[in-house]
């Protein structure tokens, strides 16, 4: 589904993606791991196509498409969705408005009609109890003035809403307490399909205990330098990054 | 009218058009606008078109009583909607209401204008002979809004000086819409004064929207007086236009006053617009709010000044005034002064203004959700401006204003054809 070849990419000239090779099949559930300022937010921009980065070297497949010649807005008609590190807030702009053009974007991109009055606000219904979103947020501006933890919630009703292939989760476990973390793993967990793929980066094996992956992989440097099983997430959370950083300097 | 015609001519003489050494005047250049040789209607030349017929209004719902200034003249009402006014109330051409009501006339005619060294101002005052004439008598409410349609209709380069008298007494209400249109593709410059005077608990609002053509030079000074306990809300907008420039002053001049102000400019190509605008509070336990927002494209200027003054005993006043500006493209240009002058100490007072562009990252992050960089961008343009269309209290104005923007920032507005309101 995804092929990550020798990615590298640089940020006002600085090289943060330093050779990164990753392989993403239809089903499966990786976790990415990795010390701060290692490259994974950097990673999941990529990805997405965001303007700011400039991608050097490398090759980037989605569904058989090179991905890396494909718009933002592409990318994600084409079925990537990102949960945001930070997701941005958005003043002005109502949640429902948003979703709606959202929703309408990728039909039209798909060659399907809009979407009816009644049918979005059965959708919207329907995610927002999934994601157990409060009504007064979806009639808000977007994140506009959302607690953090609400706004992880929003992505993941962003998420339930467009329906992905491949999601990728910046660190949306991150500040969640223990029960935003089960309705979020419950989000992503319905999503899951033999078709589908999620990335799921995160700090702690905390959010492992309830999306199981089926990868774990390190990244660090730019790079990924170690892969394996879900107990690869226990020993790191166990050990820390220091024993990881010493093998990749001994090599 | 007539009686201080002789000492505005005088004043005009002194001052002569306004060129931008005058601080009021430097971010608007009109001498290029001015130095065509325009005709002026001073014989009362008729104009041969009745606005009646040939303009239906749709704004759906708004049920206006409708008015008329073609070029400098009041066009004689012909509309059986306006029959149903309340008692009392008098719409209709300044000229004819002087001479069937002189002292009504002459008790409020010039009271502000006069007051003002400005060459435009006193120009008017010198050659204007007409424009519409509003009077809302004692607790008499108005159920319905006023409309009054500036239009611009001439085959040669033509100058248009008209001016509006409104009185509020107390506890009047009133709203006003005033929609600025030309017709033909010459040069026009329109310089337009209003006089408002709001009683005691009186409230009023001022809704100006224009939508001419890029010949068009729009000159408009409106002037408000506001006496205790009244309500005043103007609200400006400018979709399309050559270039404009509104001079705005509201006097609070009584206690318990509360006043808004509101505006927004969608620019592009070589179009100019310059609210200067001033809010003096001279009395104390009053509030104001002022708002402005630009949109700025291709190389269009635009200029803000915010005059915010509060007198030394205009105690506890309340003034927060801000002015936000995008600009899409780089030739595009902003001047914006906030200009505060508080000579009180115990008040609230806040001002702030910013020019940027468009925020990267809430566009990436729509784009991320399948939304392509052009919808994505219209809908923050009108996200910012939403605000300054939420300050406008006909409903049936709002939505159509929320359409014509979006149309507008769409470019499916691009140039005028008849007026948008009033198609
Ligand atoms: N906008 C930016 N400008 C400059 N440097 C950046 C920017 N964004 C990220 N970086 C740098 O890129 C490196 C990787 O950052 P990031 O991908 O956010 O790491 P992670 O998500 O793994 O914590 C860091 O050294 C960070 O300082
Ligand atoms: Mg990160």
């Amino acid at each position: 589904m995804l092929q990550i070849k020798d990615l590298h990419a640089n940020i006002n000239g600085k090289e943060i993606l330093k050779g990164l090779n990753l392989t993403v099949r239809p089903g499966e559930i990786h976790a990415i791991m990795g010390p701060n300022g290692a490259g994974k937010s950097t990673l999941s921009s990529v990805l997405t196509g965001n303007p700011v980065f400039d991608v050097t070297h490398g090759e980037v497949t989605f569904l058989g498409k090179n991905l890396l010649e494909l718009a933002p807005e592409e990318r994600a008609n084409e079925g990537i969705f990102l949960s945001f590190q930070y997701p941005v807030e958005i003043p002005g702009v109502s949640m429902v408005n948003f979703m709606r053009t959202a929703i309408n974007e990728q039909r039209k991109y798909r060659n399907l009609p809009p979407v009816s009055a009644t049918d979005f606000l059965r959708l919207m219904r329907e995610k927002k109890e999934l994601v157990e979103m409060d009504n007064k947020l979806a009639n808000r501006s977007v994140n506009e003035g959302f607690s953090g933890g609400e706004k992880k919630r929003n992505e993941i009703f962003q998420m339930a809403m467009l329906e992905p292939r491949l999601s990728i989760l910046d660190e949306t476990d991150s500040g969640l307490d223990i029960d935003a973390l089960r309705i979020v793993a419950n989000g992503v967990n319905k999503l899951k399909s033999p078709e589908n793929a999620s990335i799921i980066i995160t700090h702690y094996q905390r959010l492992l205990e309830y999306i199981v992956p089926d990868f774990v992989h390190v990244l660090y440097d730019g790079r990924i330098v170690k892969s394996g099983d879900k107990t690869l997430a226990l020993e790191l959370e166990n050990k820390g990054y220091d024993w990881i950083k010493q093998e990749v300097e001994g090599k | 009218m007539n009686d201080g015609r002789d000492a505005s001519f005088d004043k005009f003489r002194a001052l002569g058009f306004p060129t931008t050494q005058l601080e009021n005047y430097k971010y608007t250049d009109l001498s290029q606008a001015l130095s065509i040789d325009y005709g002026l209607n001073i014989n009362r030349l008729n104009v041969p078109v009745n606005p009646y017929e040939v303009f239906t209004c749709d704004v759906p719902g708004i049920h206006s009583y409708l008015y008329f200034v073609v070029n400098d003249g009041f066009y004689p009402v012909n509309d059986n909607r306006n029959d149903t006014l309340p008692e009392g109330v008098i719409i209709g051409s300044l000229s004819e209401v002087s001479k069937l009501h002189p002292e009504l006339v002459a008790k409020y005619y010039g009271k502000l204008s006069s007051t003002k060294n400005d060459g435009l101002v006193a120009f008017n005052g010198a050659f204007a002979q007409d424009g519409i004439f509003m009077y809302v008598p004692k607790n008499v409410q108005l159920d319905r809004p006023v409309q009054l349609v500036n239009i611009m209709r001439s085959d040669v380069d033509f100058m248009a000086n008209s001016h509006n008298l409104i009185i509020l007494e107390d506890g009047a209400k009133a709203q006003l819409l005033v929609c600025d249109h030309t017709v033909n593709d010459v040069h026009f410059v329109s310089n337009r004064v209003t006089e408002v005077f709001v009683a005691e608990n009186a409230s009023y609002e001022h809704y100006k929207l224009e939508n001419t053509h890029n010949k068009t030079t729009n000159l408009s000074t409106l002037l408000i007086d506001q006496k205790d306990s009244s309500n005043v809300l103007a609200n400006v907008i400018t979709l399309h236009n050559g270039l404009t420039r509104n001079m705005i002053e509201i006097a609070v001049n009584g206690e318990h006053c509360d006043t808004t102000l509101a505006g927004m400019v969608i620019g592009d190509k070589n179009q100019q617009v310059d609210n200067f605008t001033s809010i003096l509070h001279n009395k104390p336990n009053c509030t104001s709010r002022e708002l402005f927002k630009y949109v700025l494209d291709d190389v269009s200027k635009g200029a803000f000044t915010g005059k915010l003054y509060v007198a030394r005993d205009a105690q506890k006043t309340a003034a927060f005034q801000t002015n936000k500006n995008i600009l899409l493209n780089r030739s595009a240009k902003m001047r914006t002064k906030p200009q505060l002058e508080i000579y009180a100490d115990d008040v609230k007072c806040s001002h702030g203004a910013t020019i940027g562009q468009l925020d990267e990252s809430a566009l990436f992050y729509m784009r991320q959700r399948g939304i392509p960089q052009k919808e994505a961008r219209l809908l923050l343009m009108f996200a910012f401006t939403a605000d300054v269309i939420e300050d406008i209290r006909i409903d049936a104005l709002k939505d159509r204003m929320k359409l014509l923007v979006e149309k507008r920032l769409r470019g499916e507005l691009s140039k005028c054809e008849g007026c948008v309101i009033c198609q």
